[in-house]
């Protein structure tokens, strides 16, 4: 059959749509990245960047100076993140391996998709939760005024990022070819120890790019924090202390400010700052994944 | 079936066992001598890697299986309630059909079995793993790489590798499992010859779908099929004067 110039045409017509719809999520980041880049960079007109990267005053509406050190937000987001991992990775990893390893079939087919509808929890309801439940709940056992502090965001991220890191990690585990748990169970090892010595191991990159990216969530996630952490803008020296993290900051003033201002730009500095984080956990991920499917083949 | 009246290490009685409603053992009766080597012949499907695993209780993981009949090792039912299956596997060890090394180092690999039944001397377990690379005849290949991956070794290598790692913790009896299925000509040569060298101090048992193999190695052999024992006697005689006319045409290649 010849091809005729109309199938030519239409070949490349598709081939270009094909092309288009995959160039655009890069073009779509690029675009973000750009905006972002191009509005935090007037800021730094009236801003010295260490002044903005170390001061831990934020105060961008004062009457006498404007102060603009994103340091108690950066230390705050990383607090409530931190704390959320320090929660999540050993539940997770305790799920993922009872979930691959002790579950019987059918309780494992059941648990699963649950794990994964409790990523869908819009993250509103879980912020909801925070004021309800376990803000009155941290205020009564450490005797605080009240809980909206550190400790309960961390609590609720740690909840928002299980999911990612039991799904992940159960896929590692499982990976984890059946031949290395029988070989070690035939020398005598415990169930316990097979898991622990061999299963985990062998699954260790899976379970640190499940973990870099339950990070990735938690770092991000605004609404949630915003509600239930008590936005106080002073350096956080505890767990049990209010914080503002960067996305609340962000979130909180955004709003208000007038535009083109300093302290407007300002707060796409912040985003910037806070994008280049989750950016660098996300390649962290990556890079970890990369080299556990290189070890795989 | 005794003739030079030896001493019975393992013996099953009646065995069945089921993959569900699946019956893949039927009535097997056997016994396997001390310090003999016994080949467990037979067509693919025939129950014989079904029957071996049983020997360390290695099927209890498959969930949905189910055994009667009893497995006597030394005398003692292995199902009895008062049995520790990690212990039972401590005296039984298994070599598998592919070569299954840890993704640890060689010398990690050797050392596993010790670590995890608590031996913290360093100097001890240099010394074992010394010797059980030894018994199976790969120390001198290994010894100046001793940290590398096990990954890094061939197929054959490896091999002798989960050999070594099953005799580094001493125990009684080793099951074989096709050991030699997926490794070439020369690397089975070198396993089969360790065989022969293993049956001084072990009970050995070896499933193998290769009638020269079981020839060649064993003392014993048992021909399977269908799940059932068809007939179990010296090796030279099943090779040579089978009493069973299925064996006969086994072994004559007109099936299987």
């Amino acid at each position: 059959m010849r091809k005729t110039r109309w199938t030519n045409v239409r070949e490349s017509a598709i081939r270009a749509f094909f092309f288009t719809c995959g160039i655009l999520t890069v073009l779509v980041l690029l675009g973000i990245f750009a905006t972002l880049v191009a509005t935090a960079v007037p800021a730094f007109r009236d801003i010295t960047p260490s002044e903005f990267l170390l001061k831990t005053n934020w105060d961008p509406t004062s009457p006498e100076k404007a102060e603009y050190g994103i340091l108690s937000m950066v230390v705050s987001t990383l607090m409530v993140t931190g704390g959320a991992l320090l929660l999540a990775v050993p539940i997770g990893i305790g799920v993922a391996s009872y979930l691959s390893d002790v579950a019987h079939w059918r309780v494992r087919e059941i648990l699963k998709p649950v794990v994964e509808i409790l990523a869908g929890i819009p993250s509103v309801v879980v912020g909801f939760l925070g004021i309800v439940l376990f803000g009155p709940l941290i205020a009564k056992v450490f005797h605080t005024g009240h809980g909206l502090n550190a400790a309960n965001g961390s609590v609720l991220l740690a909840i928002m990022a299980l999911p990612t890191i039991i799904s992940i990690s159960e896929d590692a585990l499982s990976a984890v070819p059946a031949a290395y748990g029988e070989a070690s169970l035939a020398l005598g090892a415990s169930r316990w120890q097979t898991l622990v010595r061999v299963k985990l191991p062998a699954g260790l990159s899976g379970i640190i790019a499940a973990t870099m990216l339950g990070m990735g969530r938690a770092i991000g996630e605004t609404m949630t924090v915003l509600m239930a952490t008590g936005n106080a803008r002073s350096f956080p020296h505890g767990f049990l202390e209010s914080v503002r993290t960067m996305t609340s900051g962000i979130a909180i003033e955004l709003g208000e400010v007038p535009y083109y201002t300093t302290h407007y730009y300002a707060l796409f500095a912040i985003g910037l700052v806070l994008f280049v984080m989750t950016f660098a956990v996300n390649m962290a991920a990556d890079v970890v994944l990369r080299k556990y499917q290189e070890k795989e083949r | 079936m005794n003739p030079e009246n030896l001493q019975v290490k393992i013996k099953a009685e009646n065995l069945d066992f089921y993959y569900g409603a699946n019956r893949a053992l039927k009535n097997v009766t056997i016994e396997c001598f001390d310090k003999k080597v016994t080949a467990i012949i037979g067509p693919s499907g025939c129950g014989k890697s079904t029957f071996i695993r049983t020997l360390n209780r290695m099927n209890d993981v498959i969930p949905g299986t189910r055994l009667e009949g009893k497995i006597l090792i030394d005398g003692a039912d292995i199902h009895a309630p008062d049995v520790d299956v990690v212990d039972l596997r401590r005296r039984v060890g298994m070599v598998f059909q592919k070569p299954n090394p840890f993704p640890k180092s060689i010398f990690d690999n050797i050392a596993y079995g010790l670590r995890i039944n608590g031996m913290k001397n360093k100097r001890k377990i240099e010394e074992v793993v010394e010797r059980s690379l030894r018994g199976a005849a790969l120390w001198e290949e290994v010894k100046d790489r001793l940290n590398d991956n096990a990954f890094s070794l061939s197929g054959g290598q490896q091999q002798r590798l989960c050999i070594a790692r099953a005799l580094a913790v001493e125990p009684e009896v080793i099951l074989f499992d096709e050991p030699c299925s997926a490794i070439d000509p020369i690397a089975t040569a070198k396993v089969e010859d360790l065989i022969e060298h293993l049956k001084t101090r072990y009970t050995v048992v070896i499933v193998t779908h290769n009638m020269q193999q079981a020839a060649r190695v064993s003392d014993y052999t048992a021909f399977m099929m269908l799940g059932e024992l068809v007939e179990f006697d010296r090796t030279e005689k099943i090779f040579t004067n089978p009493a069973n006319k299925l064996t006969e045409d086994y072994i004559t290649g007109r099936f299987g």
